[in-house]
C-alpha cells in the first residue's frame, strides 16, 4: 500500500509558531506550502462534521499577511487587482485576486480596509511570489510591511461567534466581511467575521507570542475543537470555493474561475487592471472554459488531474475533488468549455481507466451560512 | 491459520490453497476514513507487488499491492456498500479479496506479527 496523490508539497520546511501545540494535541504533521502543518487530529470526516455543526479552529499562520500604506494606496492597488478597492470602507474586507499582465491570476487574497492601511492575506504557498510582484509593481511611495510577528487562527462553525465573543465582545458586533481592531489580555489583535468554509466564522490576527495561549482559550471551551488541513480543504470544497494553485492558476482569468463577481461595476466600466482586455471581452461575449461544480455518480472519488469527457471527446479536467461529508458523496470542480457549463449537463470523468457519470451543478454543494445582518 | 505481513502494510492469511488479502491496522490508521474501495474482480491475475487494489480515504487514493502471485477467487462485495468496514475490522470483515497461491515459496519472505510489529515500531 502506498500514498500515490496527497497535498504534501516538495519545498523546505519551516515550522509555524503553534508547531509543538499542534503535536501535543495529536495534530498529524505533513508539509504544506513550506511549513509543517496539521492535516488532522481526530479524523478528517469527524472534524470536517464538527465545523459543520459546531466550532473548529484552523491555524492559517502559513498565510501571508501583508500591510500596505501611502498616500494611493488604494490606486496603486486597483492597477494590480481588479476589485474596487477605493470604494471599500474602513473596517470593511473584500475578495479580490492578483493578476498577471494577461489576467491570469497570481493569487487569491483578501484586502481589509484598516482605516490607516490596507491588511491583505494571502496563500502561503505563493506569498513571497506575491509579495515580489507587489514590490515590483506598487509604487516606491507605497510601503509594503509583511507582518511575520503575527499568526493567524480561524474559528469557524455555527458557534463561532458563541465561542469568540466570551474572549474578544467585539466579535458578535461584525457582520460577514467586516473586521476590526481589538485587544486581548493586552495583546492588539485583528478579527473580522470571514474564513473559507462556507459557515459563520471569524479569523483572528494575533502576535506569536499569543497564539497558544489564545487556542488554549478557545479549545478550553465545549464547542471548540482544533481542525486540521484535510477538513479545511473538504469543507472548503463543499462551500465551492476554489483552492488557489488547483482550481485557480497563472492560466486561468477572472472570468474562466467563475469569479466575476470580483470584478466590480466601476471597473468593468473603466477597466485599468491587468489583463483587462481579455477579461472584459470574456465579461461580455464569455470565455471558452469555465470553473463548475460536479456531482458524481456513485461512491468512487473523483480527484483533481482527472480527464473530463463529453461522449468519446476530452473536454477538461477535475481541479479538486474527492468525498464530501456533509454531502455524504463524492463531489468534485473543474474546467469544461462554457457551452457545457449548464447546470444539469451531464460529462463523464475517467478514473483509472474507467468513466464516472458526472452532472454539472450549481455550487456551492453546502448552503453559505454567513452572517450579513446584524440579530438576522 | 498462518497470517503474513508485507511492508506496504499488506495481511495475508493462508488457508491451503487459499489466502485471504487485506490492509493491516496500521495501515487504516494511517490513512483515515475510508470512503472507498475497488477490489480487483475475480480472475484477475495478480503478481507479487503489482496493483491489486485501491483504497480511498478522504483526503486520497492508494494502491493495495498483491502480497504474492495468484489468482483472484473472490472481492469482498460488502466494501462497496459499507467501505468504513476497512476501519472498523481492518484484520477481519474488512478483507480485501481472496487468491490463490501460485508460488508458496514467495510467502518465506513477508513478515510474520512479530516483525511486522517491529517493522512497524520502527517508522
Amino acid at each position: 500500500m502506498s500514498e500515490t496523490e496527497d497535498l504534501i508539497e516538495e519545498v523546505a520546511t519551516e515550522t509555524l509558531p503553534l508547531d509543538a501545540w499542534h503535536r501535543a494535541k495529536g495534530g498529524r504533521m505533513v508539509e504544506f506550502a513550506g511549513y509543517w502543518m496539521p492535516i488532522q487530529y481526530e479524523g478528517i470526516m469527524a472534524e470536517h462534521l464538527w465545523v459543520r455543526e459546531n466550532a473548529g479552529l484552523f491555524d492559517v499562520s502559513h498565510m501571508g499577511q501583508l500591510l500596505i500604506s501611502g498616500d494611493g494606496a488604494a490606486a496603486a492597488l486597483e492597477t494590480l487587482v481588479p476589485g474596487d478597492i477605493s470604494a471599500l470602507k474602513p473596517g470593511r474586507m473584500r475578495y479580490s485576486l492578483l493578476l498577471a499582465e494577461d489576467g491570469g491570476i497570481l493569487d487569491d487574497l483578501m484586502i481589509t480596509n484598516e482605516g490607516d492601511q490596507f491588511g491583505i492575506v494571502v496563500n502561503g504557498a505563493v506569498k513571497w511570489e506575491d509579495i515580489g510582484h507587489l514590490r515590483e509593481n506598487l509604487p516606491d511611495h507605497i510601503t509594503l510591511n509583511h507582518n511575520e510577528d503575527y499568526g493567524l487562527l480561524a474559528l469557524q462553525g455555527p458557534k463561532a461567534v458563541d465561542a469568540l465573543s466570551r474572549l474578544v465582545p467585539e466579535a458578535a458586533g461584525l457582520v460577514f466581511m467586516q473586521a476590526t481592531r481589538a485587544t486581548w489580555q493586552g495583546h492588539a489583535i485583528g478579527l473580522s467575521r470571514s474564513g473559507y468554509t462556507g459557515e459563520d466564522g471569524f479569523e483572528i490576527s494575533l502576535p506569536n507570542a499569543a497564539l497558544e495561549a489564545f487556542a488554549d482559550a478557545l479549545c478550553a471551551m465545549d464547542e471548540v475543537k482544533p481542525i486540521g488541513l484535510g477538513a479545511r480543504d473538504s469543507l472548503r470544497l463543499e462551500a465551492g470555493l476554489p483552492l488557489y494553485g488547483h482550481d485557480l492558476d497563472e492560466t486561468i482569468d477572472p472570468v474562466e474561475g467563475d469569479l466575476g463577481f470580483a470584478i466590480s461595476k466601476r471597473r468593468r466600466e473603466e477597466g485599468g487592471f491587468p489583463g483587462a482586455a481579455r477579461i472584459l471581452g470574456h465579461l461580455g461575449q464569455g470565455s471558452a472554459r469555465k470553473r463548475v461544480g460536479l456531482l458524481i455518480d456513485g461512491k468512487m472519488p473523483v480527484r483533481e488531474g482527472a480527464k473530463l469527457f463529453d461522449g468519446n471527446t476530452e473536454i477538461g479536467v477535475v481541479t479538486s475533488g474527492g468525498f464530501a461529508p456533509s454531502v455524504g458523496a463524492p463531489i468534485a470542480m473543474g474546467y469544461v468549455p462554457t457551452g457545457l457549463s449548464e447546470p444539469g449537463t451531464p460529462v463523464a470523468a475517467e478514473v483509472r481507466g474507467k468513466r464516472v457519470a458526472c452532472t454539472v451543478t450549481a455550487m456551492p454543494f453546502v448552503p453559505h451560512r454567513y452572517v450579513r445582518k446584524q440579530g438576522g | 491459520m498462518p497470517r503474513y505481513f508485507t511492508e506496504e502494510h499488506e495481511w495475508i492469511d493462508v488457508d491451503g490453497e487459499v489466502a485471504t488479502v487485506g490492509i493491516t491496522d496500521f495501515a487504516q490508521g494511517q490513512l483515515g476514513d475510508i470512503v472507498f474501495v475497488e477490489v480487483p474482480d475475480t480472475g484477475a491475475e495478480l503478481s507479487q507487488g503489482g496493483d491489486a487494489a485501491v483504497v480511498e480515504s478522504v483526503k486520497a487514493a492508494s494502491d493495495v499491492y498483491a502480497p504474492v502471485d495468484g489468482v483472484v477467487t473472490e472481492g469482498n462485495a460488502a466494501l462497496e456498500e459499507d467501505p468504513a468496514l476497512v476501519n472498523s475490522d481492518p484484520e477481519g470483515e474488512g478483507w480485501f479479496f481472496r487468491m490463490t497461491l501460485s508460488d508458496k515459496s514467495q510467502l518465506d519472505g513477508l513478515m510474520n506479527a512479530q516483525a511486522y510489529k517491529d517493522f512497524c515500531d520502527d517508522l
